[in-house]
């Protein structure tokens, strides 16, 4: 099933993908992601003299050769930064398609001496080709991933702090500088090395997508890593088996599209931040404020008479504007009926049941709790006031809490368990 | 006597702007000369290509949209494919052609499409700008490459073409018009110049706000909104032109090189777009001939020159060049040092201390004791450099603007006396006679300074 051929194919495409997944995350926390890509096309050129000079088959020259043009770039693109008027966008889109443009007019230059049969070597690391992977060349990138690996793991504090606070760490003492150097050092190093896979002008691609996908399943910065990993290992083994039953397709297309289909399901099916778990919250949420908005409604058409319950009759209580709404107003207190809150009368009014009259006694204190609360403290509605929150009681403090029920109670408004509102 | 109220101080004289076309004009003219027909008719097409992306682009560079342009170019690729697919379902395979009228609405609706996913994709996901737009435009550009693959396979085309053009054989697919051989995508790169001058010229002043103050633009009237995505749409159509010529990865050359070449070098946004034009213009002759002589890629060179000439403007730039700030920093490093030294010596002469010999300072020092000689503010004495009744004089104004400044500190801020010294010593160069006038003025014209020194008297006529 599998050849030899085959399997290191698949091992060295897996391992680029996880490192550049891994790497690639830092990148995109340091809004680095396009200097990446710079990176890729800025390697170009020294791919080609490496060319000229070395030979075709010496991966190791061939990558040195990328390295030196790519980082050469990158030190332009912050010179540039600093030392002009140019701005940071501006610089990067320079480096990239003029250190292109000579890349290509070197590579035309190969293709000329070397013949142009051998012009399929170059545009490998254009538009990628995973096929000519061997053995030697998977030790290379397994050593070069180990490398990331290690520094990643190694340096982890320091990284996060310059990722998220580099004044912070700037002021704690720590050399940002040289370790934003390191990190960029390992990104032109996963660049470098993922060039034969997916090619020059999808690099970035390869460093974005897992990271980015990664982000939609969670919050906290070390799964993220081990995620964008996963996912990037995937990607590349993915894209590569795909590519190679499309025998003329070139393998970075087919393994960006990969990795953005991953992107895609991350973006509408993650749990919590993707479009569908998100439209599902909101849905959820608009519901449970819909009832509570009913329960305080008949929880104050009832109040006055307390603790008997007065009947409640949609039609002539409620002043429906259109069909529509009297529709969702009969499902609204059809479901608070079946959870047991409500309890239809034979004379066709709504009873509060004693579960129910406890869930609008909540609801209704909530609700006063925070009107309150902005009444008393206006200033801080912006800061504190979260008002998806059914009440104030884990926004607030307990002291101030207390406050506003003090306030409330004081005012005869505030929702007990029997008339008037006694202690609770 | 009525000085243009816009003008500014230094150089931004009405005789600039004509004398860049002519030199432009005037540069490009041997590379004409200097090659065949067809030569002449690719440099054509080259400069047809390159204008109408430099000129739009200067809007892209200044809003530090750069990016955008790069990635609008990669996106337009998988409309373009579609098109030329079409094309060679429809019009066989001879007539396949990038480009195309169908092919321009489409690219330019994947123009705006791009700029509209990639803030929906940066809103919606929370993911950073720079991130989703790469995710946007290099997923679409990889759809393109595939597709252009498989129609490669149709055709006998060399997929790698998309990133680098086709220009060298742009000029022999000729029409006859007129009576002569005119190469068919002139046609198309022409309309495409004439519909960038009518939007650029049409639009100069909403254009303009937008880019500097969207804020105020809205706030006036205008959408800032519509403008920016019908700028989109313009670079779309742009780059589609480009296309068949230069390929997706030198569009974004044109699009921004001359247009932060231009940046470097002048202030004022129409002699920006002037400027870029002609980087543009040059990029296009020159880097036709380096093909040719080197015998390469036409559309690469064409981004190397553009790169050569904005390099040379990041160093020669007469405001901004680095050559230019560094000769203003040490005509400065020198001022200041030709200072001190006179007013060490006036320090000197005044407690009668021997003046030390200064052998340290090193070359710095050495070019200021030799301009001070020149110009006959010191000589050299037995031992020692002393001044001369001139340098006395130059001397004694110096001090005079040190003592006078820590006669104002001394007045104006709780400071101790040692802390009087250092700060004169900085600000002491950067007093101009007006300003040490109205300092002696302010102080009701002090003879002696906090240190009970005394302070050396102005020019008569001068407070």
């Amino acid at each position: 099933m599998l050849t030899y051929n085959t399997l290191i194919v698949l091992i060295g495409t897996g391992l680029l993908g996880a490192n550049a997944g891994l790497v690639g995350s830092f990148a995109v926390l340091r809004r680095r992601a396009l200097t990446g890509d710079a990176l890729a096309h800025a390697a170009l050129p020294g791919l080609c003299a490496a060319f000229l000079i070395a030979g075709r088959r010496s991966m190791p020259a061939l990558l040195a050769g990328a390295l030196v043009s790519g980082v050469l770039g990158v030190v332009i693109i912050s010179g540039l930064r600093r030392a002009t008027r140019v701005k940071e966008d501006a610089a990067i889109g320079i480096v990239l398609s003029v250190f292109y443009g000579l890349g290509i007019v070197l590579s035309r230059i190969v293709q000329d001496t070397e013949g142009v049969g051998n012009k399929a070597g170059l545009d490998s690391y254009i538009l990628g080709k995973t096929a000519g992977i061997i053995a030697q060349d998977v030790l290379l990138i397994g050593g070069v991933s180990l490398v990331s690996l290690l520094a990643i793991v190694l340096l982890y504090k320091e990284f996060v702090i310059t990722a998220f606070d580099p004044d912070f760490g700037r002021v704690q003492g720590w050399p940002v500088l040289r370790l934003d150097l390191v990190l960029m050092g390992l990104i032109a190093l996963a660049v470098v090395f993922g060039l034969p896979m997916v090619g020059v002008v999808l690099m970035a691609a390869l460093l974005i997508l897992p990271g980015a996908s990664a982000r939609f399943w969670t919050d906290r910065l070390g799964p993220l890593l081990v995620i964008a990993t996963a996912f990037g290992l995937t990607i590349g083994l993915a894209g590569t088996a795909l590519s190679a039953r499309y025998a003329g397709m070139p393998a970075g297309p087919v393994i960006v599209l990969v990795g953005s289909a991953l992107f895609l399901l991350s973006v509408l099916f993650a749990p919590r931040r993707g479009v569908l778990g998100r439209a599902i919250r909101e849905w959820r949420f608009r519901r449970d404020l819909e009832e509570r908005r009913m329960l305080r409604l008949l929880y104050e058409r009832t109040e006055p008479s307390l603790p008997t319950i007065v009947p409640f009759h949609p039609v002539d209580d409620l002043h429906a504007r259109s069909d529509r709404e009297r529709a969702r107003t009969d499902r609204l207190l059809a479901r608070l009926t079946s959870r047991g809150e409500l309890r239809l009368e034979p004379g066709g009014g709504y009873l509060l049941t004693e579960a129910g009259l406890g869930r609008a006694a909540a609801a209704t204190r909530g609700h006063r709790l925070w009107e309150r609360f902005l009444h008393a403290y206006p200033e801080q509605a912006t800061v504190e006031a979260d008002l998806g929150r059914a009440s104030v009681d884990d926004v607030l403090m307990p002291e101030i809490v207390a406050e506003l029920e003090d306030h409330l109670r004081a005012a005869g408004r505030l929702p007990g368990d029997d008339a008037g509102g006694s202690r609770r | 006597m009525n000085r243009d109220p816009h003008a500014r101080e230094t150089g931004d004289r009405r005789w600039i702007s004509p004398l860049i076309a002519a030199g432009v004009a005037l540069a490009i003219a041997p590379t004409f000369a200097m090659t065949d027909e067809i030569g002449r008719w690719t440099i054509a097409l080259g400069i047809a290509t390159n204008l109408p992306c430099a000129v739009l682009g200067c809007y892209l560079v200044l809003r530090r949209m750069s990016l955008l342009g790069d990635a609008i170019s990669h996106a337009v690729l998988p409309g373009i494919a579609l098109g030329f697919l079409i094309g060679v379902r429809f019009a066989g395979e001879g007539q396949a052609r990038l480009g195309g009228p169908g092919v321009v609405v489409g690219a330019m609706a994947v123009g705006m499409l791009t700029a509209f996913l990639t803030h929906a994709l940066s809103r919606l996901g929370k993911v950073p700008e720079d991130a989703s737009m790469g995710v946007v435009f290099t997923s679409l550009f990889a759809i393109g490459v595939i597709l252009i693959t498989r129609a490669a396979r149709d055709v006998d085309l060399d997929p790698g073409c998309v990133l680098y053009g086709l220009i060298e054989m742009e000029a022999l697919d000729t029409v006859q018009v007129l009576g002569v051989e005119v190469p068919r995508s002139l046609g198309s790169l022409g309309l495409a110049g004439v519909l960038t001058a009518g939007f650029v010229g049409l639009l100069w002043k909403e254009l303009k706000l937008v880019s500097f103050d969207p804020g105020l633009a809205t706030a006036v009237g205008i959408n800032a909104a519509v403008v920016h995505y019908a700028l989109m749409a313009m670079v779309a159509g742009a780059t589609v032109a480009a296309f068949e010529a230069v390929g997706s990865i030198l569009v974004v050359a044109m699009l921004i090189v001359p247009a932060a070449t231009a940046h470097l070098l002048t202030d004022r946004l129409g002699r920006m777009m002037l400027v870029a034009s002609g980087v543009a213009v040059l990029s296009a002759g020159y880097g036709y001939l380096g093909a040719v002589r080197l015998n390469t890629s036409v559309a690469g060179m064409m981004s190397v020159v553009a790169g050569l000439l904005f390099a040379a403007a990041v160093v020669l730039g007469p405001r901004h060049g680095l050559l230019g700030k560094l000769l203003r920093t040490l005509g400065l490093s020198l001022r200041i040092v030709r200072e001190d030294l006179l007013a060490r010596l006036y320090r000197a002469e005044e407690s009668n201390a021997a003046p030390v010999a200064s052998g340290h300072g090193g070359p710095i020092a050495a070019l200021a004791g030799w301009q001070l000689r020149r110009r006959g503010l010191i000589e050299t004495g037995r031992d020692a450099p002393g001044l001369t009744a001139a340098g006395r004089h130059e001397a004694g104004r110096l001090v005079r603007a040190h003592r006078l400044w820590e006669s104002y500190l001394s007045a104006n801020f709780d400071l101790p006396a040692d802390h009087l010294h250092e700060p004169a010593e900085r600000v002491e160069h950067y007093l101009g006679p007006a300003l040490v006038d109205d300092l002696s003025t302010e102080l009701d014209r002090p003879t002696s300074d906090p240190h009970g020194r005394s302070i050396p008297p102005g020019e008569p006529g001068r407070s």
